[in-house]
């Protein structure tokens, strides 16, 4: 039988784990938000700055759960309704007239939404299991129904699992650590 | 033990040809769908594998017309509204809904890295057809799907996933079978990307070799029916030719970076050893390795390093992107299914514009069609966002 543990909630500019409040701000954005909680929360990894907010989602959430245990054997399966469009919107933008056509690799990078379980896998050193599923809301049966496989095939000992939503400045993160 | 899951019927939709077959003879004879071609206003052209639209339109409404008056014709709403991607997805799903049941127990799974993307351009708000679930369903409205339908959106290694994700719920009991359909379409939006990432190449893409100069996008669509009830022969098998079993699955990260490939391979390697220890396949006994082959010098190289470090050097292996550029989402399923059709041929394609050695570990590219008897194939891929995968499948 698997075992949730381990719950992260982020929504309206707070940050919940295991039923507890880890953070809160009256931030209006989000992106101001997560600056905040970044800060507050010291955790201490530049490279969040150059995400995209799905990943500074994901990336927030993961931290929370992932902490600094070894994770060489927790596989990640993550889902949302959006899948990257916020970014995508936001590249689109940039391509949309022919007099002002600025496409920039370090914004279409991140119009994959798989991208945040990179991001998630490089800070803890994931060399492990992803999937990334888009789904129109969140079906917890289904991504346990598919953790559960990685679990029973000795692929992974944990997974990462959960929902990542995000588009513009309506977001929630509800992510959650599987083990056997 | 686990319930064993086969793939017994596919199809595919590509500039070749909008079957399997005409697809198959047009390989044989080396012919690509890459050919040069002018996307995007005031830019130069470039090579890309493109699906004529006329011949795509043509099509579509000779199966649209002939699907009002078939079974099909109760499920097909009133709709008559698709984009072109989506006719290109009805169009590879058709023959497979034509050949197989659709119940209660039966999945649909879709593959895609940007789905309908260039629905977006000039918009001031999100058009419902952008999102993934919005497109999936539609799809799945047209042909009646029961269940709700699963994408996959898992960069360049969808492909191989929708596969993979087919297996697996399948043998977590939730479902009896599955359609599975992967497809991206040639936009602006993916276009512009690489080329900002200067990583589209100036001639038709040349895997592996010395003179490569980058990557060629493709589109197309592939699907294939997979499912457990093989043994049974049932009625929904009934009409079967073939069947292949898979084996083994993995899709492991690199850890390593976002947009570059890792350079010491090690998420594909550990992607191929996980799917090969599941299929309980060894290296000598793989007969063909149906490879990513992107024709960038990072990619190629790592996985060279990969295939090295699995002790698979000397295993017959091709890119199918010199044929139909990298198709993005669709790849991994449409080359799966181009290797099924070599084991049942018993011929293996060549690496399409390989000649010259260009990765620094020896590797059996092929450099000509080839006899040869395939049982045990590994199908590999590896995207941004440091995804791999590889799966492992077995001619029954």
């Amino acid at each position: 039988m698997m075992k949730k543990t381990d719950i992260c909630t982020i929504e309206n500019s707070k940050i919940t784990v295991n039923e507890q409040v880890i953070f809160e701000s009256q931030a209006e954005f989000f992106s101001e938000f997560a600056k905040e909680a970044y800060k507050s929360l010291a955790l201490n990894y530049p490279k969040f700055h150059k995400m995209d907010n799905l990943s500074k989602l994901a990336f927030l959430a993961s931290e929370m759960i992932l902490k600094d245990e070894d994770h060489s054997k927790t596989a990640i399966v993550l889902a949302n309704r959006s899948s990257s469009l916020d970014t995508d919107f936001k590249y689109q933008e940039s391509i949309n007239s022919q007099d002002n056509f600025f496409p920039s690799p370090a914004v279409f990078v991140y119009t994959l939404p798989n991208i945040c379980v990179g991001e998630i896998s490089i800070r803890h050193k994931m060399q492990t299991e992803n999937a990334f599923f888009v789904l129109d809301e969140f079906d917890e049966k289904f991504l346990n129904d598919y953790s559960e496989q990685i679990l029973q095939s000795g692929k992974a000992e944990k997974v990462l699992c959960g929902w990542v939503e995000l588009y513009q400045e309506s977001y929630k993160a509800f992510v959650y650590l599987l083990t056997n | 033990m686990r319930k064993e899951v086969y793939i017994t019927d596919y199809n595919c939709v590509t500039p070749l040809g909008f079957d399997v077959a005409s697809n198959w003879n047009d390989l044989l004879q080396g012919k690509s769908g890459v050919t040069k071609h002018k996307v995007i206003e005031n830019q130069d052209a470039f090579y890309a594998s493109i699906i004529d639209s006329g011949k795509l339109e043509e099509e579509f409404n000779r199966f649209f017309d002939s699907a009002q008056k078939s079974k099909i014709r109760r499920l097909a709403n009133d709709n008559t509204n698709f984009t072109r991607l989506e006719k290109m997805f009805l169009l590879s799903l058709k023959p497979l809904v034509e050949r197989h049941n659709i119940t209660d127990e039966t999945a649909f799974i879709l593959s895609t890295t940007k789905g309908n993307i260039s629905l977006l351009k000039n918009q001031a708000t999100l058009p419902e057809g952008v999102y993934l679930s919005s497109l999936a369903q539609k799809i799945a409205d047209f042909f009646g799907f029961k269940t709700k339908p699963i994408v996959v959106s898992n960069a360049c290694v969808s492909g191989i996933m929708a596969i993979a994700v087919a297996k697996n719920m399948i043998q977590a009991g939730r479902y009896k079978d599955a359609f599975v359909v992967a497809g991206d379409e040639i936009s602006e939006f993916v276009i512009s990307g690489f080329n900002s990432f200067q990583a589209i190449g100036s001639e038709p893409c040349k895997p592996y070799d010395k003179n490569r100069s980058g990557i060629n996008i493709g589109e197309a669509t592939a699907a294939g029916f997979i499912t457990s009830h093989c043994e049974e022969r049932s009625e929904a098998i009934s009409n079967e030719k073939f069947s292949f079993k898979i084996l083994g699955d993995s899709a492991i990260n690199d850890a390593n970076h976002i947009s570059g490939p890792s350079r010491t391979g090690d998420g594909l390697y550990a992607s191929i050893k996980n799917a090969m220890t599941e299929a309980n396949v060894s290296a000598e006994q793989i007969n063909f390795i149906s490879a990513h082959g992107t024709a960038t010098i990072y990619n190629d190289e790592m996985e060279a390093i990969a295939f090295n470090r699995m002790e698979l050097q000397n295993v017959p292996l091709n890119s199918m992107k010199g044929f139909y550029g990298h198709c993005l989402g669709a790849s991994g399923l449409l080359e799966s299914i181009i290797s099924m059709e070599s084991a049942l041929h018993n011929n293996l394609i060549s690496s399409k514009n390989f000649e010259e050695m260009g990765v620094s570990q020896p590797l059996n590219i092929l450099k000509e069609n080839q006899p040869a008897i395939i049982k045990y194939i590994l199908k590999t891929a590896s995207g941004f966002g440091g995804c791999n995968a590889a799966i492992v499948l077995e001619k029954c």
